[in-house]
């Protein structure tokens, strides 16, 4: 059967190891994301860019909030698109940069964490999520020196601490683990900031979400590739939030409160809220 | 059995000699029951080890238990899990299908029962959870590449023909989850035996309520807890059933090799014709 792809002659032989990527790596290479072709110029400014993620540890486990933003250059090409992933029961990761690299690598990225799962019988650990994933964007890099650039933000909740982790990456892989928040693209600068003066530790997973939203909305404010709340069209940032029970994405009612309350605030004090100086 | 070298053997003897290894392989374990329950498909297999499963998950809606050699149903698991993997993320993840996978096993085991000197000692089951109960899929695979579509139950390896007769007997369509439990250990427990600890035994179900990945392992203290709605399910109910039992404990003990051991842990036939 010359008609069939060459993996099918590997399903039943392969002894390598348990990662996913690995296995295509050998035997279909190209379905991975990363390709080793160089572009005759680079693309950068044409194709869409996802923006600004935020994540932010919580009591119990971790918060990731992205705006839905997606932009070629001046265009915005989606206002919908969603950046924030679940990869598997504990953990999640958000993409900015090249969309339509890191759809692709988010997709894998999952794939990776189950086929490990379900080959050894036993999940990741965190560290070795956040290990996996530095691998990737690494084969990516190639792409990236093309204009292709992705970076992710990733957040887990660790069982064996009982804490939410955050990991950040760049074009080369990493991880670097980050204490209390994170954030990446276009608009980080400006979310940052705004967490730096609102994130309180140990705060409810509640008031994080509060907090990391209006992280977002600082960063649309100041950032023209960062969407802010379309309150014409209900379009909300997407909220993920895991804890011991599990990663769960918010249900857009359910953001709706959230920015509805935040976003009368603002109609009073448009800069946000303040944080005390003494 | 043995055929001087050299000699000829008919393409029917070597079959028929084949098939015959791999049933005495096959039937030297104990057996394992997957069924159909009200919220989705159960698998309940009597085994010692926590480490080394019978039971599996392959993919978001997908199944998989085996008994025979370990070895040889871990490289079909593995290969199942590949095979799944790499299609849904080539396509989608609701591409991935129980019967394109039973399938691919079927032809993997018809080709290396046709080829091979030896056969595989495995029988498999491949099921798929759908969204209504109609929808539920459980393929059986035997060593040769045969499939049989399964309704409602399957039950492979050990003395099959006896648990299936005594599950049988206690399924019903749409049984609570405590309820088939019951059922499937009544079948496995030979009449007038004691029922497996729960230590001894290995629990799944495709549960189709559950959100991305249908498959879940039961273990510890939910199992327990499961367990002991499972005997108070059973309450008086089979008090009249003791004759029966005796019966089919005559039955059962001219059948060889009434407490075989556990695959994976047992035993394993050598080949030496022994």
């Amino acid at each position: 059967m010359a008609s069939q792809p060459a993996w099918m002659n590997s399903l039943f032989t392969y002894t390598g190891s348990s990662s996913f990527s690995e296995f295509l790596g050998v035997h279909a290479p190209n379905l991975l994301p990363a390709r080793n072709e160089s572009l005759a110029a680079p693309v950068g400014d044409e194709i869409p860019h996802a923006t600004t993620i935020v994540a932010a540890t919580c009591a119990g486990g971790v918060v990731m909030a992205g705006d839905r933003r997606a932009t070629s250059g001046n265009i915005i090409s989606q206002r919908d698109i969603e950046k924030v992933f679940r990869t598997d029961d504990y953990s999640c990761m958000g993409i900015a940069g090249t969309a339509s690299t890191g759809l692709e690598l988010a997709r894998l990225y999952r794939v990776e964490l189950e086929h490990y799962e379900k080959t050894e019988g036993r999940s990741l650990s965190t560290e070795g999520k956040a290990h996996r994933l530095a691998t990737m964007i690494r084969g990516n890099l190639p792409m990236a020196m093309q204009g292709l650039v992705v970076v992710p933000l990733f957040a887990a909740y660790d069982p064996s601490h009982d804490t939410g982790r955050i990991f950040s990456y760049d074009v080369g892989g990493g991880p670097y683990e980050q204490r209390e928040f994170h954030s990446i693209g276009s608009g980080s600068i400006f979310a940052r900031g705004s967490l730096k003066k609102l994130y309180r530790e140990n705060s409810s997973p509640q008031d994080t979400v509060l907090a990391c939203l209006h992280a977002l909305y600082d960063a649309a404010d100041d950032d023209s590739a960062t969407g802010g709340p379309d309150v014409m069209r209900k379009i909300w940032p997407v909220v993920s939030v895991i804890t011991a029970d599990g990663f769960r994405r918010l249900p857009d009612d359910e953001v709706a409160e959230f920015v509805e309350s935040m976003l009368e605030r603002r109609m009073t004090a448009p800069e946000g809220p303040t944080a005390p100086l003494r | 059995m043995s055929i001087p070298f050299g000699g000829y053997a008919s393409p029917e003897q070597i079959m028929r000699d084949r098939a015959e290894y791999a049933r005495k392989g096959i039937a030297r374990g104990r057996s394992v029951v997957v069924m159909q329950y009200a919220d989705g498909i159960l698998f309940v297999a009597p085994n010692p080890s926590k480490a080394l499963h019978k039971i599996s998950e392959i993919y978001d809606r997908i199944g998989f238990a085996a008994v025979g050699r370990y070895n040889e149903f871990e490289s079909l698991r593995l290969a199942g899990i590949r095979y799944a993997d790499i299609n849904g993320y080539t396509f989608n993840r609701n591409d991935v299908t129980g019967r394109g996978l039973a399938n691919l096993y079927a032809q993997h085991l018809g080709m290396i029962f046709t080829e091979s000197i030896k056969s595989f000692e495995v029988e498999i089951v491949v099921a798929e959870v759908g969204e209504a109960a109609e929808d539920d899929q459980i393929y059986r695979i035997t060593f040769d590449g045969s499939v049989f579509d399964e309704q409602g139950m399957a039950v492979i390896g050990g003395q099959a023909e006896a648990v299936g007769g005594r599950l049988k007997e206690r399924y019903s369509e749409g049984l609570p989850l405590p309820q088939a439990l019951d059922a499937a250990l009544a079948a496995l427990t030979e009449p007038g035996g004691e029922r497996p600890p729960v230590t001894q035994i290995e629990v799944a179900v495709l549960d189709r309520g559950r959100e991305h990945r249908k498959f879940l392992r039961l273990t510890g203290s939910r199992l327990e807890k499961l367990l002991e709605a499972a005997q108070e399910s059973q309450g008086g109910a089979r008090q009249p059933a003791a004759e029966e039992a005796q019966a089919e404990r005559e039955q059962a003990e001219q059948a060889p090799d009434t407490a075989p051991p556990i695959a994976p842990e047992g035993d394993i036939d050598t080949g030496s014709g022994e």
